[in-house]
C-alpha cells in the first residue's frame, strides 16, 4: 500500500527514521547476528578460549536427550495452554455477545488478567496451589486429591499451564468478542429465518466467520506459551521439581546465565528464533493480517 | 483576480500513460469554466495540474501574468474545494477556515473578520464551533467553500464538489455556487461528470474525452451544435438519438425508409454516403400533421413530460414531449422536425459533418 | 397468542449465558480475591489451613509495611514503593519512547518517498518476528559492552527496539485521505506543520490505545529486568515479588507477597479498566 500524495524532501524523512533505525541496529540486528555467531562457537568451561565449531553446538543440543525432552515438554505445555486459554475464551465471548444488557462490567472483569504480569499470575496461582497454605490444595486434599506441585512434576506442569492460561483467556476473549461483534447481525438473522437452530448457526455461520480470528489466536497463543510464560515459571516453579517444568525459553536462560554455557545457549536461541520465524511466516501466509502483538 | 490560460498542457505518467494529451484554453478574468467528461477523461488531472498538485509534463499554465508550472500550490493564489471536502476532522469549522490564513501569518483580527464574513455569506455562522463530523453533507460542503472563500484567491478550483450530496441538495448547492461565483467574481474552474451541472454552471464549457478537448464554448452553443457524436451523446438528457443513415442528396438523409430534411450538411457529402444522424429527443415534435411516423413501443411518464420509446425507419428512438399531448394507448406518433435540428456525424471519426 | 410466544422467545433472559459468564468471572476473580484477603491477615491465619476467605483485621497494615520496607528476608532494603517507582519509570519510558520513535519513523515512511525507503521499512518490519526473549544473551552482551547495565537506558531502550507501533501508525497514516494532504499543501502547511497540526491530533486515539498496551507491556517485563538489574535499587516490582517468595523451602511471608502482588497488578489493571475502550481498540487494531 502506498500513498499517492507525499511531501518532497530527503533530509527530514531520514532524520525522522534515524532514531528507530539506530536502536534496532544496535539492539536488534547486532544481537541477532551475534546470537547466530555465538551459536557456532565453543567456549571452554573457564572462559579462557573460544573456538569455532560450526554447527556442532546444534548437533550437541539437538542430540541431547534432555533437550529433546525439553522440546516435547514445551510442545505439550504450549498446546495445553493454547487449548485451555482458547476454549473458555470463545465460550465466554459467545455468551457475552448474547447478553446485551450489563455486558460492559462483565467484559471489564474478564479482561483484567491481561494486565497482570505473568510472574504475578505465577505467584497468585502458586499461592492457591501451595501444598501447605494454598486454599485450593487444601480443599483438594479434603476431596482426597493429593496435590503437591513442589514434589510432583505433572502437578507442577498443570500449575503453570493453569496460571498461564488464566492470564491469556482475557486476551483471547477480547479478540473473539471483537470477531463476533464484527459479524453482521443480518447474517445471523438470515440464518434464523432459514430455520437454523442456535447450534447450527454457530457451526455453519459463526464458527467459519471466526476462523481467521481463531487461527490468528492459535499462533499468538503459541508464541505466548513459548516466550512470555517465562515469568510464570520463574515465579511458580523455577523449572522444577527437577526439570519437569523447564520449557525451552527457560532452558536458554538457565544454560546461558546459571550454567554459563554460552555457545549452547546461543544455539538454543537460534532454534527458538527459527521457531518464531516459522510461526510468523505461517501467520502471514494464512492469515492476511499485517501486525500483531 | 486573474485570467487562467493553458497552453498545450500534457501529463504523462510513469509507464508512458498519457492522461492529458495537449490541452489549451483560456478563461477570462471572472469566468466560470466547467470541465466535463466521463471518468478517466483527464479532467481531474488537468484541474490538479492547475492546482499544482500534479506536475505538468509539458506545456504552460499561466495564472494572471505569472507562469505557475514550478510554483508550489500554496503560492499559486488559488483555493480548491475537494470532492470529499477534505476538512480537517479534528478542527472546528472556524479553525478549518482559519488554518490556511494562520499559516500565511495573517493577523488574528483579519482572520476573524474574513472567517465571519465568509460564514455570513454561506450561512454557517451558527456552527463555527462544531467539528465537521457534527455537520450534514450540505453543511460540510459549505464549510469547504468557506475555506476557499476566506483566502480571497485569484482562482477557485472545484473538484466534483457536489457528487457526495443527495440529488435535492445537489440542485440547491448548484444554484448557490453559481450565485456565489457571480457575486465574488472570482475566476473558477469546475470539474464534474454531471452534464446538467456542467450546462447550468458554466459560461465556458469544456467537454473532454480521452485526455483531449472534444469541444469548448458557451453551453448553449455546445448543446445546439455538438462538434462530435461524443459531445452530442454526452451533453443532454435523455441523450441525443443516433441512427444509421444514408445521404440522399443535398439537404436530405434517409434513416431506413424515412427521409429527413437537413439544413446543416457538409458540401462534400454525396448521395449514398453512410452517415450517422443525430436527433435530440425534444427536437422531434409531436404534431397531428407531422410527416414522420414513429412506432411506439412504450411510454415513460415523467409527470411534466413523457418519453416515447419506439422506432422510426427501423432505428430505435426516444422522444420527449409534454404530457397529455397524446393518448397513452397510442401505437403510432406523427412527428415533425426542423431541418436545422438534424445533426450529421461521420461514421468513422464521429466528427460533425455540417457546413 | 402468536404474539405472546414471540415475545417470550425474544425477551427470555438468557440464563445459561449469565451462568457461564459468572463462572468465568469467578475463575478470573478468585485468585485476585484470595490474594487480597491474604494481604489483610496475619501469616499465622494463612498458615492455619484453610485460610479465611474474607478480609481480616490487619487492614492496610501489611501494605504500609511493604511499601516502606519491602519483604522481610532477601529483599530487605528495597521498599515496594521504590520498586513500583522503578517499574513506573520503566513502563513510561518504554511506552512514550516507543510511541515517539514510531510516530516519527512511520511518518517518514508513509508521507515521503526517499531512496531505500522499502529497505528501511523491511528492516523495521523484520524486528516484529523476534521477541527480545530469543535474542536475550547477545542483547545483554551489547548492553554490557555499552556500560548500560543497571541503568534505566539499558533497561528500556532494547525493549523499544521493535516495530509493532511503527506498523500500527503506518496502517493508520495510510488511511488519512490524500485530499487532506493536498488541502494542507494549499493551506501552506509543510510536512512539519502537517505532522503537528493534523497527523498527531488525528492519531490521538491510536496513541492512547498504544499507550495502554505499551504501558502494560513495559510494566510487566520480567526476563529482561531480571538480567539487566543486579543493583537492588534498580529492581522492578515484578522482579521484587518473585524474590520475596522463598523457593528453597524456608518460610515465605505470604501476606507481604500477596500485598505486593496486589500493588503490582493494580497500576496496569487500573489502566486497562479506566481506558478500556482504547485498550480494546488498541489490542484489536494492532492485530490487523
Amino acid at each position: 500500500m502506498e500513498r499517492k500524495v507525499v511531501f518532497p524532501g530527503m533530509l527530514l524523512p531520514y532524520a525522522l527514521l534515524a532514531p528507530q533505525i539506530l536502536i534496532i541496529l544496535v539492539f536488534f540486528y547486532v544481537p541477532a547476528g551475534q546470537a547466530l555467531w555465538m551459536s557456532t562457537l565453543l567456549q571452554d568451561p573457564l572462559g579462557l578460549s573460544v573456538q569455532f565449531v560450526g554447527l556442532e553446538n546444534f548437533q550437541t543440543v539437538l542430540s541431547d536427550p534432555a533437550y529433546r525432552q525439553t522440546i516435547a515438554r514445551t510442545m505439550f505445555f504450549s498446546v495445553a495452554v493454547t487449548v485451555c486459554a482458547m476454549v473458555p475464551a470463545v465460550l465466554l465471548a459467545l455468551m457475552a455477545d448474547r447478553v446485551v444488557r450489563g455486558a460492559m462490567p462483565y467484559k471489564t472483569i474478564l479482561i483484567i488478567p491481561y494486565a497482570i504480569a505473568p510472574a504475578v499470575a505465577g505467584a497468585l496461582w502458586l499461592f492457591l496451589f501451595n501444598p501447605s497454605v494454598g486454599v485450593v490444595s487444601y480443599y483438594m486434599g479434603r476431596l482426597g486429591l493429593d496435590w503437591n506441585p513442589k514434589i510432583d512434576g505433572s502437578h507442577a506442569m498443570w500449575l503453570i499451564i493453569i496460571a498461564s492460561a488464566w492470564k491469556q483467556i482475557a486476551y483471547n476473549f477480547v479478540f473473539f468478542l471483537a470477531g463476533l461483534q464484527s459479524i453482521p447481525k443480518s447474517l445471523i438473522e438470515a440464518a434464523q429465518i432459514d430455520g437454523a437452530s442456535p447450534r447450527r448457526r454457530f457451526w455453519t455461520i459463526i464458527f467459519p466467520l471466526l476462523s481467521p480470528t481463531t487461527f490468528f489466536l492459535i499462533v499468538v497463543n503459541f508464541v505466548y506459551a513459548f516466550f512470555e510464560t517465562f515469568g510464570v515459571i520463574h515465579a511458580a516453579t523455577q523449572g522444577g521439581p527437577g526439570k519437569s517444568t523447564e520449557i525451552m525459553i527457560y532452558k536458554v536462560w538457565y544454560d546461558g546465565f546459571i550454567a554459563q554455557d554460552l555457545g549452547r545457549s546461543a544455539a538454543q536461541s537460534v532454534i527458538l528464533m527459527a521457531i518464531v520465524v516459522a510461526l510468523t511466516v505461517v501467520q502471514f501466509r494464512f492469515v492476511e493480517r499485517k501486525v500483531h502483538y | 483576480m486573474a485570467d487562467v490560460s493553458l497552453t498545450n498542457v500534457r501529463k504523462v505518467y510513469a509507464g508512458n500513460v498519457e492522461a492529458v494529451k495537449g490541452v489549451s484554453f483560456d478563461i477570462p478574468d471572472g469566468g466560470f469554466c466547467v470541465l466535463v467528461g466521463p471518468s478517466g477523461c483527464g479532467k481531474s488531472t488537468l484541474l490538479r495540474m492547475v492546482a499544482g498538485l500534479e506536475a505538468i509534463t509539458s506545456g504552460e499554465c499561466r495564472i494572471g501574468a505569472r507562469v505557475v508550472n514550478e510554483v508550489e500550490p500554496a503560492d499559486r493564489d488559488i483555493a480548491m474545494v475537494f470532492q470529499n471536502y477534505a476538512l480537517y476532522p479534528h478542527m472546528s469549522v472556524y479553525e478549518n477556515m482559519a488554518y490556511g490564513l494562520r499559516n500565511r501569518g495573517t493577523p488574528k483580527d483579519e482572520i476573524d473578520r474574513r472567517v465571519k464574513e465568509a460564514a455570513g455569506i454561506l450561512a454557517i455562522e451558527s456552527f463555527l464551533d462544531r467539528k465537521p463530523r457534527a455537520l450534514s453533507g450540505g453543511q460540510r460542503q459549505r464549510v469547504a467553500m468557506g475555506r476557499a472563500i476566506v483566502r480571497k484567491p485569484q482562482v477557485f478550483l472545484f473538484d466534483e464538489p457536489l457528487s457526495n450530496l443527495d440529488a435535492k441538495l445537489r440542485v440547491q448547492m448548484r444554484v448557490e455556487i453559481k450565485k456565489l461565483q457571480r457575486a465574488l467574481g472570482v475566476t473558477s474552474i469546475y470539474v464534474t461528470h454531471d452534464q446538467v451541472e456542467a450546462m447550468t454552471l458554466s459560461d465556458k464549457l469544456v467537454v473532454m474525452s480521452n485526455g483531449r478537448v472534444e469541444q469548448m464554448g458557451v453551453p448553449n452553443e455546445v448543446y445546439r451544435k455538438p462538434a462530435s457524436k461524443f459531445v452530442a451523446t454526452f451533453i443532454g438528457s435523455p441523450p441525443m438519438n443516433i441512427a444509421k443513415g444514408v445521404v440522399r442528396g443535398p439537404g436530405a438523409v434517409a434513416v431506413g425508409d424515412v427521409v429527413l430534411p437537413v439544413s446543416d450538411m457538409a458540401a462534400d457529402l454525396k448521395p449514398g454516403d453512410a452517415i450517422e444522424v443525430g436527433l435530440r429527443p425534444e427536437d422531434l415534435i409531436v404534431r397531428g400533421d407531422g410527416s414522420l411516423t414513429m412506432q411506439v413501443d412504450f411510454i415513460e411518464e415523467l409527470g411534466a413530460t413523457q418519453l416515447f420509446h419506439g422506432t422510426l425507419g427501423g432505428a430505435h428512438l426516444v422522444i420527449q414531449a409534454a404530457s397529455g399531448l397524446v393518448p397513452s394507448e397510442s401505437k403510432t406518433l406523427n412527428l415533425a422536425i426542423d431541418p436545422a435540428k438534424v445533426h450529421l456525424f461521420d461514421v468513422g471519426t464521429g466528427a460533425r459533418r455540417g457546413r | 397468542m402468536a404474539d405472546s410466544t414471540a415475545r417470550s422467545h425474544l425477551d427470555r433472559p438468557d440464563i445459561l449465558a449469565h451462568v457461564i459468564i459468572w463462572i468465568g468471572i469467578a475463575i478470573t476473580a478468585f485468585p485476585i480475591w484470595v490474594a487480597f484477603v491474604a494481604s489483610t491477615v496475619s501469616n499465622q491465619s494463612i498458615a492455619q489451613a484453610p485460610m479465611p476467605l474474607l478480609p481480616g483485621s490487619l487492614g492496610w497494615q501489611v501494605y504500609s509495611d511493604v511499601l516502606g520496607v519491602g519483604g522481610n528476608n532477601r529483599t530487605v532494603g528495597t521498599p515496594v514503593a521504590l520498586m513500583m517507582w522503578n517499574s513506573f519509570v520503566m513502563a513510561m519510558i518504554i511506552a512514550v519512547g516507543k510511541i515517539v520513535i514510531s510516530l516519527m519513523s512511520a511518518y517518514a515512511i508513509v508521507f515521503f518517498r526517499v531512496p531505500f525507503r522499502n529497505v528501511l521499512f523491511w528492516m523495521i518490519f523484520v524486528t516484529l518476528m523476534l521477541p527480545v526473549e530469543v535474542r536475550i544473551i547477545p542483547t545483554l552482551k551489547v548492553v554490557t559492552d555499552l556500560g548500560m547495565l543497571n541503568t534505566m537506558a539499558g533497561l528500556t531502550i532494547p525493549l523499544i527496539a521493535s516495530a509493532t507501533a511503527t506498523l500500527l501508525f503506518r496502517q493508520f497514516f495510510l488511511t488519512i485521505p490524500d485530499e487532506l494532504v493536498e488541502a494542507a499543501k494549499m493551506d501552506n502547511a509543510g510536512p512539519v506543520k502537517f505532522f503537528f497540526d493534523v497527523v498527531i491530533p488525528l492519531s490521538t486515539t491510536t496513541i492512547a490505545a498504544l499507550f495502554v498496551i505499551l504501558f502494560i507491556y513495559g510494566w510487566n517485563q520480567y526476563l529482561w529486568p531480571l538480567l539487566i538489574t543486579t543493583d537492588q535499587s534498580m529492581t522492578t516490582i515484578v522482579i521484587g515479588i518473585t524474590k520475596m517468595i522463598d523457593t528453597s523451602g524456608g518460610p515465605t511471608d505470604w501476606n507481604r507477597v500477596m500485598a505486593t502482588a496486589i500493588l503490582t497488578l493494580l497500576p496496569p489493571v487500573m489502566v486497562v479498566v479506566l481506558l478500556q475502550k482504547w485498550f480494546v481498540k488498541g489490542l484489536v487494531e494492532t492485530e490487523k
